[in-house]
């Protein structure tokens, strides 16, 4: 016999499961990201005064900005393209995943030029604190985008088939990636403003 | 849904990547046993360095050297890896993995867990960090030696401490993977009429150790993420300004903190030591329920002091910490929140007792490991009280007391749980008991010999004997007073080992002699003993049970049998 | 199947989606502007952490349906929520206690 609840929901619950598995995932994920956000507040607090500051003058504020833009606007294609899919409109839910992976791509490239750019300046992870909860925090973030960009992809070209055959459980697929994808961008909000403007 | 579809399934898949999570719960199983056996022989030896610590070792001392010393880091080493083995690659994936894999649908009338695939990978990744864990002490450094807690700055530089990290990620994301399966399976996959308040405590002790695992191991994932950064990207997380390491100061940036990796280590191993107890508990109760012939004592306060206990472990992590130079607000909060905490534990302990009041009880093997835990938790529950007072943990801390404590919660405690529950549980795993004789072989000298060795350590901890000292204390003054203690540990240990034969060889024997069962051999009130034993592959039962009743209506007045399955519907 | 929506609720659902990235977008200015005024650390702390708890909000509860989510979902977010502010204070809380004691 099936799973129950796989794709239809628990009626005490109201929820498949997959959802609810997706959410446990993101709290754990809170707490990944919440351990590294101590250890920022932890070495803020013990380095010199204002040295955090100081040191994070050296980031680029308007390229991180429009990569905050670009991963809002991602946030927003996906979210289109699972509503796309509620309205039965699988070319308009090609479209929109189309243009989430262009976004999250330009993401990481903008993200690989402030990279470089750091290198070149001979400031690296091992530099300061700042600069290593900075790379941390960011690579950590970026890896997630990463593992995010790969799911997508499969959901748009390789596993979209399943539309054809079971498009009620693709459907939920696309909104579970879609919260882990929402929740990437939500860790970005944070890391924004704590790393660059503070 | 009708009769299982047949279908011809390679070996790989019904036993290798297999979903079932009757299987998966096997491979744990084995494989975590296999791995309690090795961290028991490290210890072994570790023990014959403490009770002649100037002797070579035998059988295995060609290993260690010329003269077949145990050298200061190889024993560290030991120490070390020990702890990681015993806690990571044994208990937990026993009590959880295996127990909770295996029982849990079981007893909620499930077919599987909500995420077979995912459990399946939660396995393998288990296996991959025991593999990496095991792999570290054949490279040319050797394995990890900063103990399992890891402290920098020594385990910023030691040899070793790259593979543990790595190690510990596959093992923390396999935890990851596991915890949100059984978090969903339990909420989502309860058979009809199985309200919450009708689950087996065994279910309830696994629902709260996996919230623990999902929401505690992730800053430790984090912070050996940042130990890994400071060991090959030379940051300096945990590496103050102006630290000298072998006479030079450190050509790091500095402004990093030790501490700041106590806070996120300990945040995990807190709530991990109530993953290590929790399921244990679980079992206990099953087993003295089952085997009293009465209900539970107190099912709801053992449900709200699970939860309050899961809820606590939290907020009390620096209690391991009080060392540190901590202010007195901070270690007030910590030792007044460590208070609360014993309160969950006292009323699930007394319940237990209390439970057995005016029970007729069934004194087979299960039931001895169960009836002996009560006492050991006890001790070791109540050593912990003065480790939790900031002021007398400043004299206690990293002596052998802590160790005594810890030992006597994990070892007699939690472990004689798991045994209660393989002796219990293994009719319904293979179809066939295994022999009481050999049970009672295995259960006496186990009993007498983990007091053996862990009693003493009270003793030298309160002598002040600190704990990691490669030669017992042999160099302070203030130990040679209580030293005579360690060959009697060390003998008892070696018996301890043995006593494990009469188990080991019981396991192998019963496949094939033990007396053979039907579904219900312990006359069981709870849906585990409605499927046949072996339950069927991948759906388990034959249809999926209605629940009726709660968990444990033994001796019910009036009814012909002394005991009612949870599945027997109400009349009228 | 995700329950009741059928097309004109997701119609209007989309309405609300642009609106967010709209409000989203706008914060993002803002919140970059401000940095840039002459504020307190404390101030300045406080302020971003506030937008971008905004921004935060309104990504969870629209994007991520939070805001017609079961129980159950934000029961469980809010307990983490918890440990994570437990995470975030207690260790700052223990630094600034112990370095008053020496």
């Amino acid at each position: 016999m099936d799973i129950p609840y796989t794709v239809e929901e628990r009626p005490d619950t109201g929820l498949f499961n997959a959802k609810l598995g997706v959410w446990l995932f993101l709290a754990s994920e809170v707490m990944l990201f919440g351990g590294l956000f101590s250890a920022y507040v932890f070495l803020r607090y013990g380095a010199p005064v204002g040295a955090f500051h100081e040191w994070g003058q050296e980031l680029n504020i308007p390229l991180a900005t429009l990569n905050t833009l670009i991963l809002i606007s991602s946030s927003v294609t996906m979210v289109m393209s699972w509503a796309s899919l509620k309205l039965n409109d699988f070319k308009k839910y090609k479209l929109y995943m189309g243009l989430t992976l262009l976004c999250a791509l330009g993401f990481l490239i903008i993200k690989y030029i402030e990279y470089t750019a750091k290198f070149d300046h001979h400031i690296y992870p091992s530099t300061n604190t700042f600069y290593a909860i900075y790379f941390t925090l960011t690579g950590l973030h970026g890896l997630h985008i990463i593992g995010g960009m790969i799911v997508l992809y499969y959901f748009w070209i390789p596993g979209s088939k399943m539309w054809e055959s079971k498009p009620e459980q693709f459907t939920n697929r696309i909104e579970i990636a879609g919260l882990y994808w929402h929740f990437v961008d939500l860790v970005w909000i944070f890391l924004f403003p704590v790393l660059y403007l503070l | 849904m009708g009769a299982p579809t047949h279908h011809e399934v390679s070996f790989y898949r019904k036993y290798i990547w297999s979903t079932d999570h009757k299987i998966i719960g096997l491979q744990y199983g084995i494989t975590a046993l296999i791995f309690l056996l090795v961290g028991f022989l490290l210890m072994m030896i570790m023990r014959w360095q403490l009770a002649y610590p100037e002797s070579a070792v035998p059988l295995v001392g060609s290993i260690f050297g010329e003269d077949g010393m145990l050298l200061p880091e190889i024993y560290n080493s030991l120490g070390a890896m020990h702890g990681t083995i015993m806690i990571f690659l044994g208990i937990v994936p026993l009590a959880v993995g295996a127990f909770g894999n295996y029982i849990v649908p079981l007893q909620i009338g499930a077919p599987d867990m909500a995420f077979p695939k995912i459990n399946a990978a939660s396995y393998w990744c288990y296996f991959v960090g025991g593999v990496v864990m095991m792999s570290s002490f054949f490279t040319a450094e050797g394995a990890a030696r900063s103990g399992w807690t890891s402290y920098p700055p020594l385990a910023d530089f030691e040899v070793g401490q790259t593979m543990w990290l790595i190690g510990m990620i596959f093992l923390i994301t396999s935890s990851l993977l596991g915890s949100i399966n059984f978090i969903t399976t339990i909420i989502q996959l309860r058979a009809p009429g199985l309200t919450w308040m009708r689950l087996p405590f065994f279910v309830w002790a696994q629902f709260v150790t996996s919230f623990l695992l999902v929401l505690a191991f992730p800053p430790l994932e984090a912070a050996a993420v940042l130990q890994l950064m400071d060991r090959v990207a030379g940051t300096s997380f945990f590496l103050p300004s102006g630290l000298v390491v072998s006479g030079e100061v450190l050509g790091v940036s500095g402004g990093g903190s030790p501490l700041l990796w106590q806070h996120l280590f300990w945040f995990l191993a807190h709530p991990e030591v109530y993953v290590l107890i929790l399921p244990a508990m679980g079992i206990i109760a099953e087993v003295i329920a089952n085997n009293t012939r009465k209900p539970l004592w107190g099912y709801n306060s053992l449900v709200f002091a699970v939860v309050f206990l899961g809820f606590m472990s939290f907020i009390v992590w620096a209690h391991h910490m009080f060392i540190t130079g901590m202010g007195t607000t901070m270690s007030a909060f910590f030792q007044t929140t460590t208070m609360i905490i014993s309160i969950p534990s006292i009323i699930i302990l007394s319940a237990f007792f209390i439970s057995l009041w005016g029970a007729s009880i069934r004194f087979n093997t299960p039931m001895l490991f169960a009836l002996a835990f009560l006492p050991m938790f006890g001790i070791g529950g109540l050593t912990g009280l003065p480790l939790g007072f900031a002021a007398a943990d400043i004299y206690l801390h990293d002596t052998y007391y802590v160790i005594g404590h810890f030992h006597y919660v994990v070892a007699p405690g939690t472990i004689f749980g798991l045994f209660a529950g393989i002796y219990y549980w293994y009719p319904k795993i293979t179809g066939r008991k295994m022999s009481e004789l050999l049970g009672k072989l295995h259960f006496w000298p186990s009993l007498i010999f983990m007091n053996g060795v862990f009693m003493p350590m009270f003793i030298q901890g309160l002598a002040g004997v600190s704990r990691r000292l490669w030669d017992g204390g042999l160099e302070y003054a203030h130990a040679s007073g209580v030293l005579h203690w360690n060959e009697f540990m060390s003998i008892s240990a070696w018996l301890l080992g043995l006593a494990q034969l009469p188990f080991i060889f019981n396991i192998f024997y019963s496949l094939k002699r033990g007396e053979k069962v039907d579904k219900n051999p312990w006359g069981a009130t709870t849906l585990e003993w409605t499927a046949p034993s072996p339950p069927l592959p991948h759906v388990n039962f034959e249809k999926i049970p209605e629940v009726h009743r709660v968990a444990y209506e033994y001796s019910v007045p009036g009814r012909k049998r002394d005991f009612t399955p949870q599945t027997e519907p109400k009349k009228g | 199947m995700s329950s009741g929506h059928h097309t004109a609720d997701i119609q209007s659902h989309i309405k609300v989606y642009m609106t967010v990235f709209a409000a989203l977008a706008a914060l993002t200015i803002i919140t970059v502007a401000a940095s840039y005024m002459d504020l307190s650390t404390g101030e300045a702390i406080f302020l971003a952490l506030t937008i971008a708890s905004v921004k935060g909000s309104l990504v969870a509860s629209y994007f991520m349906h939070l805001i017609s989510e079961r129980a159950l979902i934000t029961w469980i977010l809010m307990l983490t929520a918890g440990f994570f502010f437990v995470l975030m204070f207690i260790p700052m809380a223990s630094f600034i206690d112990q370095a008053q004691v020496g």
